[in-house]
């Protein structure tokens, strides 16, 4: 029977399943896009198969994130705060969250997208996707952050990063503002319910960037000590 | 007297036997927490572990393995109360070996982390404690051994952290690690050698018959220093950025450059160990071929002949090459975090630590010390995640392997008294 301190004193790294967790939230609002062009082209068929997928892959997203839970006991000694790092973890998770948030609800309700704003809306979604991929990216670099002791010159590049996420962040604030004025002008034409929940989903969307952008403050508290 | 004279040759036979046996295990369980971060940070294959250890742990038991020795054997006991019946000197330290043996199968069994250290140093405090008087303990020089266990994984951390924040600031934290690596890393292996040496010339090689005085220690040192640079250099010449293994990972090449010098810091590290736990094995051994060769003095002029500290040496060689070589690749398995930057900061100061503490003759546990420098570098936000319940532990298998190491001598010190007389 082997029994070395030395051996026993490593515990397995949060760091690599963090950056599996955040590309499993990324993959899950990614199948909104797939999710987007079926409600609006009324095929209900297929964007009940693609609300089926982000589902599940929020589902596998859940399991890591308690997985890495479960591996960091107050007794584990990290480079970074350990709360610090469990709120990252929740952000990452958030994204997911909301991305099944959104397909859930749209295919509940069926929503029709009126015409004039279903360009609009498309754009909102890739630059709110834009924003997750940045943060993507910014969590890609947990492991050089790991390896240089989160210190010094790699700290600069994920600086870089973050305030790129923050710019990314801001875009989609825009489109979502000019999203809200299109919808306000055609409003008058459609159920007021509808567009209720309309006005719903454009704000969630929004959010996904909202909490992209959250994931790489929460980085970035993790740098700043 | 006449005990002596009529068991001598079997008691010394015994002894060998006891001594070889602690020896075995110390090559099949120990070593591997030496050589554990070296294989773990994948510096090393294991058969290259294996091969380094065996003769580092060799020429580090041998070479620097004396002083420590002496402590063991003469250090702890004060031998001008045993003059009247030597005889029980040499019952103790049967005792001793046998006790802190079959405590560490018990520990080993039941998986508790124990120290060898800790239980022949514990074994023979008992004994003499007990068996002898409390007058015959140099009770000051019992609690500077008890002091250097707490201080030793200390000052390993202690350098540990500045060794690595010295990696950080030189290389990891720049605009090119990899051209700095290559320029920083040499010096590095440099220090390896430096250290080593002059701790072995200053410290041991007395026994071999090697008398210099510091200066040219240090002239010496400088020297090995410089050759062992020059073979690093050499060795590291090959490794090229290789931008496509750095796609994913931007250390892939830096880290391959410090796996040359994780090389280096592994010997250091079997030659350290080697020099201190070689003595747990076979310094009681030396206590009674001394008594039992001066017809029953205890002499404590004569120097102790160099085949005891071969037979250690040989001995630990044994348990590594027999058992020792799974060990090593189970706890080099289960370090799959540890990167060579890392492994080399924490090796090299444990190595450090404990080639000093060698050369003073206190001994300390390998073990402890490299899970110092292992947390010293944690604390230099150099690890991924420590599990520091293991601190704990440590302190619990002190508690209980003094007590039970002293009790089970003091056990076998009565019995053999009983059997021989």
């Amino acid at each position: 029977m082997v029994n070395s301190p030395i051996m026993q004193m490593f515990a397995r790294s949060p760091f690599k399943p963090m950056q599996e967790h955040i590309i499993k939230a990324q993959a899950s609002a990614a199948e909104l896009i797939p999710f987007f062009d079926a409600v609006i082209a009324n095929d209900w068929n297929t964007a009940s198969e693609c609300q089926h997928r982000i589902a599940v892959i929020e589902g596998e997203a859940d399991d890591m994130k308690r997985d890495i839970r479960q591996r960091l006991p107050a007794s584990i000694f990290l480079p970074v705060p350990r709360t610090d790092l469990l709120d990252l973890l929740r952000m990452q998770d958030k994204i997911a969250n909301r991305a099944k948030d959104i397909a859930g609800l749209m295919l509940g309700r069926q929503m029709q997208i009126p015409e004039p704003i279903q360009d609009e809306l498309r754009e909102l979604l890739r630059t709110a996707l834009q924003t997750i991929e940045q943060a993507v990216l910014a969590l890609s670099e947990l492991d050089e952050l790991l390896a240089a002791g989160f210190r010094g010159h790699e700290v600069d590049i994920v600086e870089r990063l973050i305030t790129e996420l923050d710019r990314l962040e801001h875009k989609t604030d825009e489109h979502e503002r000019e999203l809200r004025a299109s919808l306000f002008r055609v409003e008058r034409d459609l159920w007021p319910i509808d567009v209720m929940f309309l006005y719903q989903i454009i704000q969630w969307v929004g959010d996904l960037a909202n909490r992209a952008q959250q994931v790489g403050s929460r980085l970035q508290l993790l740098l700043a000590r | 007297m006449e005990i002596i004279a009529q068991y001598g040759t079997i008691m010394v036979v015994m002894a060998c036997i006891f001594g070889f046996f602690m020896a075995w295990g110390v090559g099949a369980n120990d070593v591997a927490n030496a050589m554990g971060t070296s294989v773990g940070s994948r510096a090393l294959t294991l058969k290259q572990a294996i091969l380094i250890a065996i003769l580092f742990e060799f020429a580090g038991a041998y070479l620097a393995g004396g002083a420590v020795t002496d402590t063991i054997r003469k250090g702890i006991i004060e031998p001008s109360m045993l003059s009247a019946n030597p005889e029980l000197l040499v019952f103790g330290m049967m005792a001793s070996l046998l006790a802190a043996g079959i405590w560490l199968l018990i520990a080993t069994h039941f998986g508790w982390p124990v120290s060898t250290t800790h239980s022949i140093v514990g074994a023979i405090v008992g004994f003499a404690a007990v068996g002898i008087s409390m007058e015959a303990v140099h009770w000051n020089k019992v609690g500077n051994i008890v002091a250097s266990w707490v201080v030793s994984p200390v000052t390993a951390g202690v350098i540990a952290f500045f060794l690595f924040r010295s990696v950080q600031k030189l290389i990891l934290d720049t605009e090119n690690p990899f051209a700095n690596a290559k320029r920083y890393v040499p010096m590095y292996i440099f220090l390896v050698g430096f250290i080593i040496a002059m701790v072995t010339f200053t410290k041991g090689l007395k026994h071999v018959g090697l008398h210099l005085s510091w200066g040219e220690s240090a002239a010496v040192s400088v020297l090995i220093g410089l050759v062992t640079m020059g073979i690093g250099i050499f060795m590291q010449r090959g490794i090229k950025l290789d931008p496509e293994a750095n796609r994913d990972f931007h250390f892939t090449s830096v880290e391959k450059v410090f796996g040359v010098l994780m090389m280096f810091t592994a010997c250091a590290m079997a030659f350290a160990h080697g020099s201190n736990d070689v003595a747990n094995a076979v310094g009681p051994l030396a206590a009674i071929v001394g008594i039992v060769n001066a017809g029953g003095e205890v002499a404590q002029k004569a120097a102790m002949p160099a085949w005891i500290l071969l037979l250690g040496g040989a001995g630990i060689v044994a348990g590594l090459v027999m058992y020792g070589h799974k060990v090593i690749a189970t706890v080099g398995q289960n370090i799959t975090e540890l990167t060579p930057s890392r492994g080399f900061a924490a090796t090299l100061a444990a190595a450090s630590t404990v080639v000093v503490a060698s050369g003073t003759g206190l001994p300390i546990s390998t073990t402890h010390t490299l899970v110092g420098a292992v947390l010293g570098v944690g604390l230099a936000r150099g690890m991924a995640a420590l599990n520091l319940r293991v601190v704990g532990t440590i302190f619990v298998s002190w508690i209980v392997t003094l007590p039970a190491g002293a009790i089970l001598s003091i056990m076998f010190f009565f019995m053999l008294k009983g059997m021989f007389s």
